[in-house]
């Protein structure tokens, strides 16, 4: 089963793992893998050695059809094997790619043995490099990949994020514009308590914010604008509503494009390999309840430099950044680890907001950005924080919330770590960012119907992907990564690029200026630039702008959830007009095809980072906060499929 | 009859036409795949026509573009291996060696004896599976 050869372009094997849980007592079976090459016979081989290992297959044999399927199905993989050379982009690209949007992991394969080949993997993230003919054996161990993956991405979320991913997703729930408070605050303590597996999420993903905004697809096309507008504002000075002006997209909001902002932040930020100080950060910035925005922009702003500069964010100024984008008070609860368990590979928000959480527990308490403050009044600091944990551990781009959202897509910015930690968060969280709607279901694999469900997916066997066009998840990609470097964001510019996923990137390295350049970005074309660096500049920016926005609940009102916090950043950074779309922009689940929706999601948390942690934030928060008092790593289960495995043996 | 088969089989691997990855294949069938050997190199042959013939076409152009040619036979040769088809890859090989060194009339003598052992090792893989 090919995907792209026929009409579906995604075929899926298994359709016995319905619940997208691994079976405890038989992991790895039941592991989701999505296999990306453009030759049949190679494709139709490896998937029946996958099925023997009693994996679950989605095969595809073009990147775009790939990322869309991650994308719009944020639990529906939990990593990804891809061929380096494709005719529609290059796998080190869709490598990027899938690193920003998710933190999946990703194995190259190729008849090409050289060592520089070779070498272009590593520097890209990829967490293994087969040399085809691949043999059965070589593909039975690739499970270690997803569990280490997860370990690390726990360790750094630590408790923050316990059931961050569900939380996330619960966060979603809440409307971004907290119109109701008090109800939405219900629901997102209440979601965030249950910690429950992800059916929840899904529904919360698609949008339980009273404003249903339009979904943003962040398409390679509107990736590579809202980069090239980032990189002609500066990095520094990108601000949402500039960018919105610059891409001059119809029907893009600035929500849209703040959440996309702090996307792209954090994966700027994570390709610098600052995850780990991040996640430090972010906890600072959860910390205070009271929304010390104040304080910790300065301090985020600072420390992003430092990070940027030295590669490791200052936990503070991460955890700010963070904490703003998510909104969520650092404190450093305890959030289990867990909320991994979204366990949505793809889950965009869940490598955000698991580097939040990480940081936000190195750091102290005390900078706690009350990112929350957007959330609504009933939650109280303490619970933004532990929403923030919960929602960063679920980073699920689903969390409606924006601040959830936003969180998560700190996180993952902020997270530029090198491509692997990326790649490694990929697992997590990317999933869901993966817009749960998906309703594109191409994937005719039996994605677990939970999985989808979290992530809003609720098919993936509905449509095709055929048309796949958008790379919206690209773009996002190309968001985050922002590849200033000037070299040519792998993605985009890779080439033989078809999809332009990542012009924006290159445009980004404008940014280059004094923050901290996103350099990472280019991972794949110059594995030069500092990218710690690079990725904190924009971490930088956004965290500064989350952290300065006072968590006026007010904003928005409806937005209630921590997104405050988050909101607050980016109105910082541009006078916030209400993040509105927060929410859904940063379903990168694509709900939809549709590029544009997905771009102003993303456009409007890119710089906004206060949007972004908006989205996730709040909602994630939230939840996770909730969560994580609930129930600690218990929820984690199904994130990875693995029941048994995750958070119980991870140590949080 | 088995018998046959297998002697028959184990000729192609004597005789270099075959390799481990047909092994490699053949362990994958099952139960639920009796086919799938076949299936797979039915799926081969086709997908590499289409190579096949990009790569004729491309000899026929002058100047001969090199990173093109080896472009497509990086896929070939990967799709060769996939299947075992040893002395194909082998062929595979050599033509990009000579592409690298931009030696025009080596790759088309090369391709020459590729499409050879590419038919050759079809035939028999054809009453093989009969």
């Amino acid at each position: 089963m090919d995907l792209g050869v026929k009409s579906q372009p995604f075929t899926s094997s298994n359709a016995s793992w319905k619940s997208g849980d691994v079976v405890p007592g038989q992991f790895p079976a039941g592991l989701k893998v999505l296999v990306v090459d453009d030759d049949p016979t190679c494709l139709r081989i490896l998937e029946k050695m996958l099925k023997n290992c009693l994996y679950e297959v989605t095969t595809c044999n073009r990147a775009e059809v790939a990322l869309d399927f991650l994308r719009d199905n944020k639990n529906g993989c939990d990593i990804v094997i891809s061929d380096v050379h494709m005719p529609d982009m290059d796998g080190f690209k869709l490598l990027e790619h899938i690193g920003l949007l998710m933190d999946l992991p990703v194995i190259m394969m190729s008849a090409d043995d050289s060592k520089h080949v070779v070498m272009k993997g590593v520097t890209h993230g990829a967490c293994d490099y087969l040399i085809k003919p691949v043999r059965i054996e070589a593909l039975k161990n690739i499970w270690q990949h997803v569990v280490r993956k997860k370990k690390h991405e726990w360790k750094d979320k630590d408790v923050e994020h316990s059931g961050s991913v569900e939380e996330g997703e619960r966060q979603q729930k809440f409307p971004e514009d907290v119109d109701c408070s008090s109800s939405i605050n219900e629901g997102n303590w209440k979601n965030s308590k249950r910690r429950k597996d992800e059916e929840d999420e899904v529904d919360d993903r698609d949008d339980t914010s009273t404003l249903k905004k339009p979904r943003v697809v962040w398409s390679v096309e509107l990736h590579q604008q809202f980069v090239t507008a980032v990189n002609q504002l500066g990095i520094d000075k990108a601000v949402p509503k500039k960018i919105l002006e610059l891409m001059n997209v119809p029907g893009l909001t600035r929500e849209n494009v703040a959440s996309h902002l702090q996307k792209y932040r954090l994966y700027l930020r994570r390709l610098s390999g600052v995850s780990q100080h991040q996640n430090g950060l972010a906890n600072s910035f959860m910390g205070p309840s009271d929304p010390s925005f104040g304080p910790m922009s300065s301090l985020s702003g600072v420390d992003l430099q430092a990070l940027a500069a030295s590669g490791q964010l200052p936990a503070q100024s991460l955890a700010s950044i963070q904490a703003a984008a998510l909104g969520r008070p650092t404190s450093k609860s305890a959030v289990p680890l867990p909320l991994v368990d979204q366990r949505n590979v793809f889950n965009f928000e869940n490598p955000k907001l698991r580097f939040i959480e990480g940081q936000q527990q190195q750091s102290d308490s005390s900078k706690q950005v009350n990112l929350l403050h957007g959330i609504p009044t009933n939650m109280d600091s303490k619970q933004l924080a532990t929403l923030h944990q919960s929602t960063l551990g679920n980073m699920n781009m689903h969390v409606h919330s924006q601040t959830s959202q936003s969180n998560s897509l700190l996180m993952q910015m902020v997270q530029p770590q090198s491509r692997t930690q990326l790649l490694n968060e990929i697992n997590g969280s990317h999933v869901s960012n993966i817009p749960s709607s998906v309703g594109q279901p191409v994937l005719s694999r039996a994605i677990p119907s939970a999985v989808l469900g979290r992530n809003g997916i609720e098919n993936i066997h509905g449509p095709q992907y055929t048309s796949l066009s958008q790379p919206s998840t690209s773009a996002d990609y190309s968001s985050q990564s922002t590849e200033f470097s000037g070299n040519t964001f792998p993605l985009a510019s890779s080439s033989g690029m078809s999809r332009g996923l990542l012009p924006n990137y290159d445009a980004l390295n404008v940014n280059q200026n004094g923050n901290q350049d996103w350099r990472l970005q280019n991972v794949g074309s110059t594995f030069g630039p500092p990218h710690h660096s690079n990725i904190q500049g924009g971490l930088d920016v956004s965290r500064s702008v989350l952290i300065q926005q006072p968590v006026s609940s007010s904003q928005k009102g409806g937005q209630s959830r921590i997104p405050s916090a988050n909101k607050a950043a980016f109105s910082l950074a541009e006078g916030f007009t209400s993040i509105p779309n927060v929410g859904q922009q940063l379903n990168f689940s694509a709900s939809d095809k549709s590029l544009r929706s997905k771009a102003e999601r993303l456009h409007e948390t890119g710089f906004q980072n206060g949007l972004f942690s908006e989205r996730y934030g709040q909602e994630d928060l939230m939840s996770a906060l909730f969560k994580q008092q609930q129930e600690g790593l218990g929820a984690v289960e199904s994130e990875f499929g693995f029941d048994g495995y995750h958070l119980d043996n991870l140590p949080v | 009859m088995q018998r046959q088969l297998a002697n028959m089989k184990q000729s192609l691997f004597d005789q270099g036409y075959l390799d481990e990855q047909f092994v490699q294949l053949e362990e994958l069938q099952d139960d639920a795949n009796p086919n799938f050997v076949e299936e797979v190199v039915t799926l081969y042959y086709r997908d590499s026509a289409r190579l096949v013939q990009n790569i004729d076409q491309a000899l026929e152009k002058s100047p001969l573009d090199f990173s093109k040619l080896d472009s497509y036979m990086h896929q070939l040769k990967g799709s060769c291996s996939s299947i075992g088809a040893k002395k194909v890859k082998s062929e595979c090989t050599q033509f990009r060696e000579y592409c690298r060194v931009g030696n025009g009339d080596g790759c088309k003598r090369s391709f020459q004896q590729l499409k050879k052992e590419y038919a050759t090792l079809r035939k028999k893989l054809e009453v093989y599976f009969q």
